[in-house]
């Protein structure tokens, strides 16, 4: 089993620290969510990961080994984020090309059926690509590259809703006939919801949740009703904040859903995702 | 059969009781092949992992079974045990939160049961 691992990562940008003590593991064949708010630290980890940034300390191991600069580990990763690393004037036919020159498990064939599918004409210049098709065009690398771990920021940025669609459905249909390791960062978090197993919170450079989907959606609920039998009820147990519209309140508690033992009036909700992550990184 | 998901169950839950739906509607006859992990995860772009664990919990329920190297099919005798299951789960499922919003309106038992026979003689 292949892993990565994350041991002690720290990062500065002079006075201001972007990762703090970061520890975690990313295990083979699975689609890990990375959420945080702007600025959380997101795309510093990643490009750590990928060494295209140094940490101040701490390391990132490939099955076991730190990489420091190992070919073949780095080779295990295909990382795309907001810029384009091919030359402005390249093709994309010829970028997908040289990604078969370098990388020998790329796809070209399967590069082209996506190219074809999104309407992505490959003999435009990557610089002529709009917002939308530069991301495309790199989520057909990343797709294609048929890399164990992808390291994906961002990859819907600038996507309609009809290619986010399909995006998700690509990626989903790979994922589901060869496993891979995916880590999305986004703030589309409705959207990769269901897509991902294993959902990382980041805040202020710290981890502050790293469990699967579902237990952390387990993890706090939501209670609604007259405000002051919510507040009679959520006295004494940890809440994450609360909503107010005139004598009706709701509150987002954290723990177990305590359904057999609810007062009279009250409803109680489970949190999705994005309410659940609102919640935790309001303050 | 169109899928819309809420948050208040999970996810996987959801999707069995789907499927169960689909199998009672005559959707998926019994010995009838349903759709396979990949086309389920794709279609509603959820994790394959989850689209198996709800499908598995039709397979722990004999609902479907597993024929080797083909896919998914329907059990014989599913939609009888499928029946059998809603019914016993009618009275939580309905009885109760029927009953909870007649006492938030003062509705009275008999208003309600002239209620029911005017819905099914609708």
């Amino acid at each position: 089993m292949s892993s990565l691992e994350l041991i002690g990562i720290s990062k500065s940008f002079g006075n201001v620290k972007a990762l703090d003590d970061i520890n975690l593991t990313f295990e083979e064949g699975k689609i890990y969510g990375l959420l945080g708010r702007n600025g959380a630290g997101k795309t510093t980890m990643l490009k750590i990961i990928y060494e295209m940034l140094f940490p101040n300390s701490g390391a990132v191991h490939m099955d076991g080994h730190a990489i420091g600069g190992n070919d073949t580990a780095l080779g295990k990763m295909f990382f795309i984020g907001e810029k384009n690393y091919f030359p402005e004037e390249m093709k994309v036919e010829k970028a997908f090309r040289l990604m078969n020159d370098f990388r020998k498990d790329f796809d070209p064939a399967y590069a082209n059926r996506l190219a074809d599918a999104f309407g992505l004409n490959i003999k435009k210049k990557i610089k002529s690509l709009s917002t939308g098709y530069a991301s495309i065009f790199k989520n057909i690398l990343a797709l294609a590259s048929n890399a164990p771990f992808i390291l994906l920021d961002e990859p819907v940025l600038g996507l309609d809703a009809n290619h986010r669609d399909m995006f998700y459905k690509f990626m989903i249909e790979k994922y589901s006939e060869s496993p891979f390791t995916a880590i999305i960062s986004t703030h589309l978090i409705e959207e990769v919801a269901d897509v991902v197993e294993h959902v990382v919170i980041i805040r202020n450079g710290c981890i502050i949740r790293d469990e699967p989907r579902e237990s952390l959606l387990d993890s706090g609920y939501s209670v609604s009703g007259k405000a002051d039998t919510v507040r009679a009820f959520v006295s004494g147990r940890e809440v994450l904040g609360t909503d107010a519209l005139g004598g009706f309140e709701t509150a987002y508690v954290l723990g177990e859903c305590p359904k057999n033992d609810l007062p009279e009036g009250l409803e109680i909700s489970r949190m999705d995702l994005q309410r659940l992550f609102i919640q935790l990184t309001n303050s | 059969m169109d899928l819309r998901f809420e948050e208040e169950r999970p996810i996987f839950i959801q999707l069995a009781e789907q499927l169960e739906d689909g199998i009672l509607s005559g959707a998926f006859p019994e010995e009838s092949q349903i759709p396979s992990t990949t086309e389920i995860s794709v279609r509603f772009k959820m994790n394959p992992a989850t689209a198996l664990k709800g499908i598995n919990i039709l397979v722990e329920d004999n609902i479907i079974y597993k024929k080797r190297g083909l896919g998914m099919f329907v059990s014989k005798g599913a939609v009888k045990v499928l029946r059998e299951k809603r019914k016993s789960q009618f009275f939580e499922r309905y009885i109760k939160s029927l009953a909870s919003e007649a006492k938030r309106l003062n509705i009275s038992a008999d208003e309600i049961y002239e209620m029911i026979k005017r819905g099914f003689s609708a």
